[in-house]
């Protein structure tokens, strides 16, 4: 079975973002960029899953920017066999994307497609659910824990009310919560491997995906600014200031 | 243009996430129908819903999304009695199911919406709510899910509207609902309770998360919260995280104990009304969006003030 984990290139998760001041978007010049967090698990539990006999190649695949190499050479880094990126200099929609994902599936035939349950930058959380649709598969969203079990999966998912499990049959398409693994970091020697691990570079014409967007942002503002309150000195002050307030 | 609405199940209730994605639905303009799989009668007090939808199949019992997107798109599709746009609360269930609805549609979806500018322009949060976009569509229909913090809730009583048992494909035959480890707690419900006690990584150890969070929350009558580090920790469980990526909270009084308040935190409890913070810490973020902040060792601090109120 191969396993195909698309990954998405995105300001590192420590970076405070800047809105710029024309109200165009956030200022992503000179910032430090990275793999999704979520990615990087729904990376490191494909590489486990391999590991651990259940599937023979681990595929990365991303869409974005030519820099987003960089985020593909890092999967490969951890141990990914080989990559895909798709090129394209537009911000491609969680639509686009998954369309694109789903012809890359349709040639590849993977047996599972894990992903990061949502991108930290537009925090839409659509993806995987929309791959899912396209290919008309079943999908296991914000997974906890992932079981490969005869030719289904089990799925044990971060629900509201506490932990969800449900069987899906293969293929199926998986999305990643934090507690699933906590991601290896790739080791020097593998950086240096990763450099020579096949990368093939394609675009999303070679795909026939129309990836124009059906969402125009208009503007992007600072959200309301908190004031800082009072530092109060003892507890004392605490509860005397919480019932001036109000709030008991 | 009618809005159709994707009830939160709630067993035989209604949920108060549904409340506030009917104020949401209600302000694109057109009567507001809801589609619910259990409690109709319910659904259908509701002040302002014109008409409720019942799909009690036994394939939509269990929130499966692979059984209850072609439903939702099946009944948005309908020549003469579809529905120009669908809205869920932004729960695990609505943003689960959902995405799959607008795919099916050819539709990309709007996350998260925090407010209704326009017949299809909307503001949502992105960057863990670092930067607020606003976002138009251009597709024919509309699928959204909703921040339900965001919305007053609409009035649970007072409608009469009429319910209607539909049908749609049924069982897609690709996943099984196998279980739900639910957590059981008297406490009220952590994103709609009045007051949100919230631990941190300062905690320690779930036994000590246990003998100073749970007086004091019981003290107030309020809900339990944590920050990612205390869940991935294993203080408490997955359902008790706040944050970009767990619940958005947005109670009369939140109370941070213990969180130092990274930008994945304060995303998800920011628009409290009073913030509370108590840490040892006096250079903490938590205490730039604080109301009140106390700096203090939180295993003096807490059993103070518990006795204290």
């Amino acid at each position: 079975m191969k396993i195909l984990v698309p990954v998405k290139r995105v300001i590192d998760y420590n970076v405070k973002p800047r809105v710029k001041s024309d109200g165009s978007g956030v200022d992503l010049a000179n910032v430090k960029m990275s793999m999704n967090p979520f990615d990087e698990i729904a990376v490191e539990e494909a590489l486990r899953l391999k590991e651990a006999g259940k599937a023979e190649e681990v595929i990365a695949v991303s869409i974005g920017p030519a820099k987003a190499q960089e985020t593909l050479r890092t999967a490969l880094a951890m141990g990914a066999d080989r990559a895909i990126l798709v090129e394209t200099d537009e911000a491609v929609e969680p639509l686009a994307v998954a369309k694109i994902l789903k012809a890359i599936a349709a040639d590849e035939e993977p047996g599972i497609v894990m992903l990061g349950k949502q991108a930290i930058d537009d925090d839409s959380n659509q993806t995987g659910q929309m791959l899912a649709a396209l290919m008309e598969r079943p999908q296991g969203t914000f997974a906890s824990k992932v079981e490969i079990d005869g030719d289904g999966v089990s799925v044990t998912r971060e629900v509201d009310g506490g932990l969800e499990t449900v069987k899906l049959t293969l293929p199926a398409i998986v999305t990643t919560d934090l507690r699933l693994n906590e991601p290896r970091y790739a080791s020097l020697p593998n950086i240096m491997k990763a450099k020579k691990k096949p990368l093939d570079t394609k675009t999303p014409a070679d795909y026939g995906v129309d990836v124009a967007p059906r969402l125009t942002t208009t503007n992007v503002s600072e959200p309301p600014v908190r004031q800082a309150g009072e530092i109060v000195e003892d507890v004392d002050a605490l509860v005397a200031k919480l019932k001036a307030l109000g709030a008991i | 243009m009618t809005t159709l609405v994707f009830a939160e199940p709630h067993g035989d209730a209604v949920a108060d996430a549904t409340l506030a994605t009917v104020t949401a639905a209600a302000a694109l303009g057109g009567p507001v129908h809801v589609l619910t799989t259990a409690a109709g009668d319910a659904h259908a007090a509701i002040a302002g819903v014109e008409k409720v939808l019942v799909a009690d199949d036994a394939a939509y019992a269990n929130g499966l999304a692979e059984n209850l997107a072609p439903l939702i798109a099946g009944l948005m599709a309908k020549d003469d009695t579809g529905y120009d746009a669908v809205l869920a609360p932004a729960t695990t269930t609505g943003k689960n199911v959902l995405p799959r609805v607008a795919a099916l549609l050819d539709v990309m979806q709007v996350s998260d919406i925090i407010s209704v500018e326009g017949p299809k322009t909307f503001t949502r949060p992105i960057y863990a709510g670092n930067a607020i976009a606003t976002v138009e569509s251009s597709d024919p229909k509309l699928v959204i899910t909703v921040r339900t913090t965001a919305f007053d809730k609409a009035e649970a009583t007072g409608g009469s509207a009429g319910t209607e048992t539909v049908s749609g494909p049924g069982d897609a035959g690709l996943s099984q609902f196998v279980k739900l480890d639910a957590v059981e707690s008297e406490r009220p419900e952590l994103t709609s309770a009045g007051i949100v006690v919230s631990g941190g990584r300062a905690l320690k150890d779930g036994e000590t998360f246990e003998q100073y969070i749970t007086p004091l929350a019981d003290k107030l009558g309020a809900a339990i919260g944590a920050s990612r580090a205390a869940v991935d920790a294993g203080y408490v469980p997955n359902d008790y995280q706040v944050g970009q990526t767990g619940k958005i909270v947005a109670p009369e009084v939140y109370i941070a104990i213990g969180i130092s308040g990274a930008i994945q935190h304060l995303a998800g409890m920011k628009d409290s009304k009073v913030i509370v913070a108590i840490n040892k810490d006096p250079d903490a973020p938590i205490f730039q969006v604080a109301d009140i902040g106390l700096v203090a060792d939180l295993f003096n601090a807490v059993p103070e003030l518990v006795e204290k109120l």
